[in-house]
């Protein structure tokens, strides 16, 4: 696992990707913090933080989408997958190295609200609880490209699905309005990110939600080993 | 040291490896023997763990390649037929990676040197693999077989894109590497596998249609026995006098190929040796034999028979 990492990591930083994405987060938390912390003189950086979250399901994907697919393509694939390592090490190498990329990337939140904290009195909760959530959902939508870029060899399409199937569990909310079926209710309910985040944006830590969070990580994981291990046998 | 039983692959209906079974001793060289998609990549996947099998058992130095996947892994150095590596890193950098991900625990530094020296890639240690050229490419991914030492080399197709120095230098060193490794290599090059390999086996489309040393194979295929001599002198009068030599089935006058010197290719019964006989007569009326050669068949003769062999068995099936 520490092998992949490694060399996961570094190739973010060989290649443009990397800082491309790092740049991108860091250019929107500098555009958010002056829209809403300087611009209104307040402490509350939660505004900031729910804007950040939106643009998440355009950088993540840019992070996973050469993972799995990448390795098809140029067939070091046969490199990875006859040396002596499970696939579920394989999985979680690359998994976290992204991971590793993007909390990088939103710990310039941290940067800023240490600023903010040298000027006045912060909410020290709130702005934990709204990071804390900003991994957990990232974690959760690199598990969703990572298990994406599993299924093609094509970089675009990897990038392109992970971002509509991360969209439509962002935006379940949206259609709730509309849905009159009490079970089909239900279930969006259920699966809904966004409804899920708020608690956390309040400086509320939900452990159920938490559980949701990284049981969606969890699952794709789980769905790219399979999608791993059925090429195998195809 | 390897064992393979009764192997199947199936892709859909289609049957990619059709129940074949071998062994390969320990620190013998086997050459995987067949044409383009006969199944040969295919079984080397199997092997390495790559791809499952439909049905049947691998077994690496005792160790099934299903059962105990990373155990059975720890022992295969394996070479694709596409080399795998990362374009974007130096063969430095390369190394060390498959280095820790084959965790290998031989002294780092030093062991990564020797197998540069071996392979010959020192002097591009430090530069990225998207610059190298074929040669040197497969040459990294050779190395990156050898990464600890592991007891069985698989090599898919080792010398493709090589030139030919290159190529002399490979077989050389896969020759060499016997010494302490058993090895599986793949070719379509027949004159290749002649050269470096003990046993050979033929593989066409999933099935294994030969098992042997590359001379016995030779021997046993060549049923009838074909001389072609070079004689200097009136050409007429020689292949008539060629045609009495009693076990002699048939005399073609093959055509002049240095002044005055005609090539014949003098069929014979089975098991007669006529050299002797035809050097004789030919001495007799002064006509001098400047060349003269059994012709046995080489590898590509039998890969042909055997292949094409098997090809009308099925059509015939059919």
């Amino acid at each position: 696992m520490k092998a992949i990492f490694k060399r996961e990591w570094n190739a973010y930083f060989t290649s443009a990707i990397g800082y491309i994405v790092l740049a991108g987060i860091f250019f929107l938390a500098g555009t958010f913090f002056y829209m809403y912390s300087m611009y209104y003189g307040t402490t509350n950086m939660s505004y900031q933080f729910s804007a950040m979250l939106q643009y998440m399901m355009i950088f993540i994907p840019f992070l996973t989408m050469r993972m799995f697919s990448e390795d098809k393509k140029q067939k070091t694939d046969q490199a990875l997958l006859t040396a002596p390592i499970s696939i579920f090490s394989l999985v979680m190498g690359k998994f976290l190295a992204a991971f590793a990329v993007y909390t990088l990337g939103v710990s310039v939140t941290l940067v800023q609200a240490v600023i903010l904290g040298s000027m006045a009195q912060l909410e020290w909760g709130v702005i934990f609880g709204n990071y804390f959530v900003l991994l957990l959902m990232g974690a959760a939508f690199i598990a969703i490209g990572a298990f994406v870029s599993s299924l093609t060899e094509n970089q675009f399409i990897a990038a392109v699905g992970s971002f509509g199937i991360i969209a439509v569990f962002m935006f379940l909310d949206m259609a709730q309005s509309s849905i009159t079926n009490p079970v089909l209710v239900k279930i969006v309910d259920a699966v809904s990110f966004y409804g899920k985040y708020e608690d956390f944006s309040k400086g509320i830590f939900n452990i159920a939600n938490t559980i949701f969070f990284l049981s969606v990580s969890a699952v794709f994981v789980f769905l790219t080993i399979r999608a791993i291990e059925k090429r195998r046998w195809s | 040291m390897i064992e393979v039983k009764n192997l199947t692959k199936k892709y859909g209906d289609k049957l990619a490896v059709d129940n074949i079974s071998f062994v390969v001793k320990e620190g013998e060289i086997l050459g995987f023997l067949g044409p383009n998609g006969a199944g040969k990549s295919t079984t080397m996947n199997i092997l390495t763990g790559y791809l499952s099998s439909s049905s049947g058992e691998a077994f690496i130095s005792g160790t099934e390649i299903l059962e105990d996947p990373i155990d059975a892994k720890k022992k295969i150095g394996y070479l694709p037929e596409h080399p795998p590596l990362y374009l974007d890193m130096t063969v430095k950098e390369y190394l060390n990676f498959m280095y820790d991900l084959k965790k290998v625990t031989l002294p780092r530094q030093k062991h990564i040197e020797e197998i540069c020296r071996l392979v010959k890639i020192s002097d591009v240690y430090k530069r990225v693999i998207k610059h190298l050229s074929k040669g040197y490419r497969q040459r990294v991914g050779l190395a990156q077989a050898l990464l600890g030492n592991p007891e069985v080399l698989i090599l898919d197709e080792p010398t493709v894109g090589l030139d030919p120095k290159q190529i002399i230098e490979i077989r050389n060193l896969i020759k060499s590497l016997s010494k302490k490794h058993t090895i599986i290599l793949s070719s379509h090059i027949l004159p290749e596998v002649q050269a470096i390999c003990e046993r050979v086996v033929v593989i066409n489309k999933g099935k294994i249609v030969a098992d042997d040393t590359p001379d016995s194979l030779s021997k046993n295929l060549s049923s009838d026995h074909k001389l072609i001599a070079r004689i200097e002198g009136p050409y007429q009068e020689i292949e008539k006098l060629l045609s009495k030599i009693p076990q002699i089935i048939s005399v073609v006058d093959l055509g002049e190929k240095e002044k005055d010197v005609h090539e014949f290719s003098i069929e014979s019964e089975p098991g007669a040796d006529l050299r002797r006989e035809v050097f004789k007569r030919m001495a007799e009326r002064g006509w001098p034999v400047v060349n003269m050669r059994s012709s046995e068949l080489n590898l590509e003769d039998i890969f042909l028979q055997l292949t094409s062999d098997d090809a009308a068995a099925l059509e015939e099936k059919k």
